[in-house]
C-alpha cells in the first residue's frame, strides 16, 4: 500500500510537470504562430506608428535596455552591499532577524505597490517626472529584496573553513571578505542578479503606474528622458482592436522572450563555468 | 622565558553552555603539547581561545587570563595575534587558488615585498616537506592535491607568515596512515623552531609526538603533565580509563 501511494504520487507530480510544460509550449507556439511573420530587422529598427505595417519596437527595445542598465547600476551595489553586511558583519540579534524577515516579505509584495511607491517617491517627491531614472529607481526597489536574498544565499554557501583559513593567517575581516568570500560567492551572486534583472525586464505594472509613455518616437539619450519599455509596448498593442496590432504584440513578445532567454542562459553559463573550479 | 602560553582560570561559554572550566595550563617553548579527551570536552574550544578564533562566534565569551610570552592576549589585536599563532585545521582547507597563491597570500597581506615571495614560498614548502612533490606545478590549483598534500600545504601556508606558535586541531584525522605519519615527522622537525599545541583523538599519536599531555573531560582539565608520566602512570582514574580505551 505504501508502495502504491509512493508510485501514485510520483505519477501525479509527473503529470503536473507535463501540464505546466505543455501550457508553456502552447503559449510560445501561439506567440510564434502570430508574431514570427512580423519579425524583421525593420521591426526592430522602427518607431511605433498608427500604421501596423510601419510600426516597430525600437524605442521600447532601447528603453528596456537603458532601464536594465540603470536598474543594475542602482540595485546591484546596494543589494550586494546589504547582503555582505547582513552575512559577514551584522551580529545575529533580534534586530537583524526582523530586518531579514522584512526583506523576505518585501520580495513578496506585488509589483504594482512598488509602482505606487515609485510614483509618490521618485516621480513626484524627487520630481524626476516620467523619466528613465524614475523607472530604474522603482525597478531597483522592486528587485532589491531578491538581489539581497540571492546574494546572501551565495555568500552563506561559502564554507566556514575558508573564512577560518583566512582569519588564521591574520587577515582582517575586510581582507577575508574581499579576497576569499566574495570571489567564491561571485558566480552565485551574478546568477541571482541576472535572474532578478530579467524579472525587472518583464514587469509592466510598476512602469504603467509611474506613467511610462506608450507612444515614444525616439530612443532615450539620457537618464532624464521619458521612455517606454517592451512590456508596455506589448500591452499597448495587445489592447488595440485591429488584428494586425495583435500580431505586432506577439512579435514584441518574441523579442522580449529572446532577451529573457539570453539573460537566463548567461546566468546558467556563468554558474556552470565556475562550478567546475570550485568544489569544496 | 620558557613559557610560550600560560592560562590562568580560563573559562569559556557559548551562550550559556559552559565549555571550559578554570583551565590553568602552561605550554613551554619548543615543545609539543598534546590535548586529549573525549569528543565535546572542549579541546577545540581551548586552542581556539589561544588565537582568539572563537571571538568570531556570536555569543562566545571568556573569563580569565591568557598570556602569550607574558603578554595578555586581550591587549593584543586579534589580527596581529593570529599572525604570531598559526593554526592548522582538522579538514584540510586550502584556498581554491594555485599552490603558489595559497602560500603567498599570508605574507602578501602582511606587506611582504613581491621579490621576497618566491623564496618564502619555496622555504615554507620545504619546511612542510612538500616542495619536492609540487615544485614543478606551483601554478596548479591546490584543490587538485591529495588530502595529505593539502594538509601539508596548509601547514606550509601557516609557516609562511612566520608564526612562533602553531596550533593543530586534529590535523591527521582526515588522512590515511602514511600521510598522517608524514605529518607527525614534520611536527617533530618543526618543534626546533616553533612551539606546537596539538589536539588529537589518537592516543598513539599523542604518545609518539608530544612532550606534555593534557587530559580534558567535560570542560575541565583533569590532568596535565609529562607525556610519559600521563601514559605510564596517570594520577587520575578517569585519565587511565580514557587512555586505556575504557570510555570515550
Ligand atoms: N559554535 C558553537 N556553538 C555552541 N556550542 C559549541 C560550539 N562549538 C562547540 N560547542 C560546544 O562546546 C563544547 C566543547 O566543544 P569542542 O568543540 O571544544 O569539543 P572538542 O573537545 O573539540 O570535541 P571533538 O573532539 O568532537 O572535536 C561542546 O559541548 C560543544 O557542543
Ligand atoms: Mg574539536
Amino acid at each position: 500500500m505504501r508502495y502504491i501511494k509512493g508510485e501514485a504520487f510520483k505519477y501525479l507530480c509527473m503529470a503536473a510537470t507535463v501540464i505546466a510544460l505543455m501550457l508553456l509550449a502552447l503559449l510560445m507556439w501561439d506567440a510564434w504562430d502570430k508574431g514570427a511573420g512580423w519579425l524583421s530587422l525593420k521591426f526592430l529598427n522602427s518607431f511605433p506608428s498608427r500604421f501596423p505595417e510601419q510600426a516597430g519596437i525600437k524605442s521600447a527595445l532601447w528603453g528596456s535596455i537603458w532601464l536594465m542598465i540603470l536598474t543594475a547600476i542602482i540595485s546591484i551595489p546596494l543589494g550586494v552591499g546589504a547582503a555582505i553586511y547582513l552575512e559577514e558583519y551584522a551580529r545575529r540579534t533580534w534586530l537583524t532577524r526582523i530586518i531579514e524577515i522584512n526583506i523576505s516579505n518585501l520580495a513578496g509584495v506585488p509589483s504594482i505597490v512598488y509602482g505606487i511607491l515609485g510614483l509618490a517617491l521618485f516621480v513626484r517627491g524627487l520630481m524626476l517626472g516620467r523619466s528613465l531614472l524614475a523607472g530604474a529607481l522603482t525597478m531597483a526597489l522592486l528587485i532589491l529584496p531578491i538581489i539581497i536574498i540571492s546574494s546572501q544565499e551565495a555568500i552563506r554557501a561559502v564554507p566556514k573553513s575558508i573564512r577560518e583559513a583566512s582569519y588564521a593567517l591574520g587577515s582582517t575581516k575586510w581582507q577575508t571578505v574581499r579576497h576569499h568570500v566574495l570571489p567564491a560567492a561571485l558566480p552565485g551572486i551574478l546568477t541571482g542578479n541576472i535572474l532578478s534583472l530579467s524579472r525587472a525586464m518583464g514587469e509592466a505594472a510598476p512602469l504603467i503606474m509611474i506613467g511610462a509613455l506608450t507612444f515614444i518616437a525616439f530612443t532615450p539619450a539620457g537618464p532624464f528622458d521619458p521612455f517606454t519599455a517592451l512590456p508596455i509596448q506589448i500591452f499597448n498593442w495587445a489592447s488595440r482592436p485591429k488584428a494586425e496590432f495583435q500580431f505586432l504584440a506577439a512579435a514584441g513578445i518574441l523579442v522580449l522572450l529572446a532577451l529573457l532567454l539570453a539573460m537566463n542562459a548567461a546566468a546558467i553559463i556563468i554558474r556552470n563555468k565556475y562550478q567546475r573550479y570550485i568544489k569544496w | 622565558m620558557t613559557e610560550a602560553i600560560h592560562t590562568t582560570n580560563l573559562n569559556a561559554w557559548y551562550g550559556k553552555t559552559h565549555a571550559l572550566k578554570n583551565i590553568d595550563m602552561t605550554v613551554e617553548n619548543n615543545k609539543i603539547t598534546a590535548i586529549i579527551g573525549p569528543s565535546g570536552c572542549g579541546k577545540s574550544t581551548f586552542i581556539r581561545c589561544l588565537n582568539r578564533m572563537n571571538d568570531l562566534i556570536d555569543g562566545f565569551s571568556t573569563e580569565g587570563e591568557i598570556l602569550i610570552r607574558g603578554k595578555d592576549i586581550k591587549d593584543t589585536d586579534p589580527v596581529a595575534l593570529r599572525k604570531k599563532i598559526g593554526m592548522v585545521f582538522q579538514k584540510p582547507n586550502p584556498f581554491p587558488k594555485s599552490i603558489y597563491e595559497n602560500i603567498a597570500y599570508g605574507p602578501r597581506i602582511h606587506g611582504i615585498n613581491k621579490r621576497e615571495l618566491d623564496s618564502i614560498v619555496e622555504s615554507s614548502l620545504k619546511k612542510a616537506a612538500l616542495w619536492n612533490e609540487v615544485k614543478d606545478r606551483l601554478n596548479d590549483n591546490a584543490m587538485e592535491l591529495s588530502g595529505g598534500q593539502q594538509q601539508r600545504l596548509c601547514i606550509a601556508r601557516a609557516l609562511a607568515v612566520g608564526p612562533e606558535i602553531i596550533l593543530f586541531d586534529e590535523p591527521c584525522s582526515a588522512l590515511d596512515p602514511i600521510s598522517a605519519s608524514k605529518i607527525e615527522d614534520l611536527m617533530i622537525d618543526l618543534k626546533e623552531k616553533y612551539t606546537i599545541v596539538i589536539v588529537t583523538h589518537n592516543m598513539q599519536q599523542a604518545a609518539r609526538v608530544s612532550d606534555s599531555t593534557a587530559f580534558f573531560l567535560m570542560g575541565e582539565m583533569i590532568e596535565f603533565g609529562d607525556t610519559k608520566q600521563i601514559f605510564k602512570k596517570p594520577r587520575e582514574k578517569s585519565t587511565e580509563d580514557y587512555i586505556t580505551g575504557r570510555f570515550g
